[in-house]
């Protein structure tokens, strides 16, 4: 089709116009948290509108870390997030290679399952497994928070190496199981391989997921200071001690929490999104 | 197994291939349940077994301290949730307020960005990361960044007003502000959702579109006749999702509020009642009732989605193969 040159280009003005404020809109408030996180003190209450700190007080970030016990936050955190990429790595790929590869009988109603749990709300678990998790004394402990996480307590990350598994040949498959390959050789040696996209993929969301978590810390870390996350050191520092004084401070933090992600967003964009296509593809 | 066999094989190879086969079959079975075990403990004992428990548990009177067996008083506690729990009706309105602007809304943002962003203009991918960013970051700092943002007196968002020369809000201390604050956070994250649509649009057939200006397809045409009706099942999957999520909306509003939920509790959504009800008051009898309210709210809705689905989602031929 042939297009009038003016009304093309009226056409891109406006495409761009719309993305353009749409994407200001949107950097707004993290643009405001590094300015705040980067003002004195006396400038952070000064009620008008200051874009561009002055003086510009980078001693802001050290000072976080002297105020508050940041490192151990971090790995604390950490401690998480690796039980959950062991888990995302290990048994999640293990158990999507089975629905997805080994034929067994029952196998169509445990994927069933698996996808009903996908479904289940996570509010009617959170109080039985809370006096549960009380009950074998295991509150205020990493315990509840990385045992589920250990054993690949996620169906959304088996679906996913399900769903990228079935697209590799079956022929790959049984001919490397002729040539005397185990079950597990074949899961170790062809399909570990072969599927780095949707392991940074899910490796991205478990990174995510871990680092992100809130609830379950609260319940059952929220009364043993020591094992907190960053996500409730960053929670405390602005409800119950914080005030409008420190709002510097907490977007220095706010800034600490996010950049890491953005690290690992940059890294696994690409991937990422093709983990996005197999999740929106619920077909099988 | 049957591609295989098509496969044609060599000669020598059937006989092998036959003693695999017949070794396969007896031991597959077994290390397909070895390979589930992890998923399939974890499922008994974070899924199923607290699922039944919570059951349970509502038709009791359990309070912190209970003995062993927490006093079984049958339906008093969805008896009292009904008829007497003001605070019941007043979080699931608040709640369903929230879902009501918040799903739509973000759907319909984050559909249109990605409409505009798939036209192949220059800077897409710029353009895509801007508006992708924010859902990267975490709920807690985007909570507390919000938190600041929307301070009445030292935040951006009335420091702006002031300065256009708009009337200032008591974002986060008037009622009538707080659940408009819930939902402009909510907003701020459609990044997710858009990422999602622009990869189901990127999929689509290109030829599609070709064949349809051969017709003399306008513009609107395509998008109403090809994109839109290829788009339903992604939009079928975000909506469900959202819904889903929305219905446990919690941490923003922890962080944002407070437990006691803001001014008239015009920020108490549900899973803060049930929050409120477990761990603040200890009555988990009460608290599990609630959540099985909650569920079989969340039930009905995604089966009658489901069941509806049938007659706006499209889901064209795509059969998939069974191994």
């Amino acid at each position: 089709m042939i297009e009038d040159p003016r009304t093309k280009m009226v056409r891109h003005i406006v495409i761009y116009a719309i993305l353009t404020v749409g994407a200001i809109v949107m950097m707004v408030p993290l643009l405001w948290t590094v300015s705040t996180s980067l003002k004195t003190r006396d400038k952070i209450t000064i009620r008008r509108l200051e874009l561009i700190p002055d003086p510009v007080a980078w001693e802001n970030y050290p000072y976080l870390f002297e105020a508050r016990p940041i490192i151990q936050y971090t790995r604390n955190t950490m401690i998480i997030v690796v039980a959950s990429l062991f888990g995302a790595w290990v048994p999640c790929t293990l158990a999507g290679y089975a629905f997805a590869r080994i034929p067994f009988p029952g196998r169509n109603f445990f994927f069933g399952v698996l996808l009903a749990t996908m479904m289940l709300p996570y509010v009617v678990r959170l109080i039985p497994l809370f006096l549960f998790f009380d009950e074998i004394g295991w509150t205020r402990t990493f315990g509840p928070l990385i045992l589920p996480r250990l054993l690949g307590h996620n169906a959304f990350y088996i679906f996913l190496y399900r769903q990228f598994f079935r697209g590799i040949p079956a022929d790959i498959h049984d001919s490397a199981r002729i040539d005397g390959c185990s079950e597990f050789g074949v899961w170790w040696r062809i399909f570990m391989p072969m599927s780095r996209p949707v392991l940074a993929a899910v490796s991205i969301f478990a990174f995510s997921f871990a680092w992100n978590d809130f609830l379950n810390p609260l319940i059952y870390l929220g009364s043993n200071k020591e094992l907190w996350t960053l996500a409730l050191g960053l929670n405390a520092l602005q409800g119950f001690e914080g005030d409008d004084n420190s709002l510097n401070l907490i977007m220095v933090f706010s800034m600490l929490m996010i950049m890491p992600m953005l690290v690992v967003f940059y890294f696994g964009q690409k991937h990422l999104i093709s983990g996005v296509t197999a999740q929106g593809s619920l077909k099988g | 197994m049957q591609a295989s066999l098509k496969a044609k094989p060599t000669q020598s190879e059937i006989s092998r291939k036959v003693r695999f086969q017949e070794w396969w079959f007896r031991n597959r079975a077994l290390i397909g349940y070895a390979f589930i075990f992890p998923w399939f403990a974890g499922f008994i004992i974070f899924d199923a077994m607290p699922f039944i428990y919570n059951l349970y548990l509502s038709f009791t009177d359990y309070q912190i301290g209970t003995v062993s067996t927490p006093p079984w008083i049958g339906l008093e506690n969805y008896n009292e949730i009904f008829t007497e729990d003001k605070l019941f009706g007043k979080s699931m309105y608040n709640t369903l307020y929230y879902l009501g602007y918040s799903v739509p809304l973000r759907l319909i943002f984050a559909f249109f960005i990605a409409l505009i962003l798939n036209l192949r203009v220059r800077g897409m991918e710029l353009y895509r990361t801007l508006f992708y960013v924010p859902s990267v970051v975490p709920l807690v700092a985007a909570t507390v960044i919000f938190a600041g943002f929307l301070n009445t007196r030292y935040g951006f968002l009335n420091q702006f007003l002031v300065l256009i020369g708009a009337a200032p809000v008591r974002w986060l201390s008037s009622p009538d502000a707080i659940k408009p604050s819930l939902i402009l956070l909510s907003l701020w994250g459609f990044g997710a959702q858009m990422i999602i649509f622009l990869a189901g649009l990127q999929g689509i057939p290109e030829d599609l579109y070709e064949a349809a200006s051969i017709d003399g397809g306008t513009g609107w045409q395509r998008l109403f006749y090809i994109t839109v009706p290829l788009m339903t099942p992604t939009i079928f999957f975000n909506l469900l999702m959202g819904l889903i999520g929305g219905f446990q909306v919690f941490e923003q509003v922890f962080i944002l509020i407070g437990t006691h939920g803001g001014p008239l509790q015009a920020g108490l959504v549900y899973m803060l009642h049930v929050y409120n009800k477990a761990f603040r008051d200890f009555e988990f009898g009460y608290a599990a009732a609630l959540s099985v309210v909650l569920f079989l709210i969340i039930f009905v809705l995604t089966v009658l989605l489901v069941y509806t689905s049938n007659r706006w989602v499209f889901y064209g031929d795509a059969q998939d193969d069974e191994t």
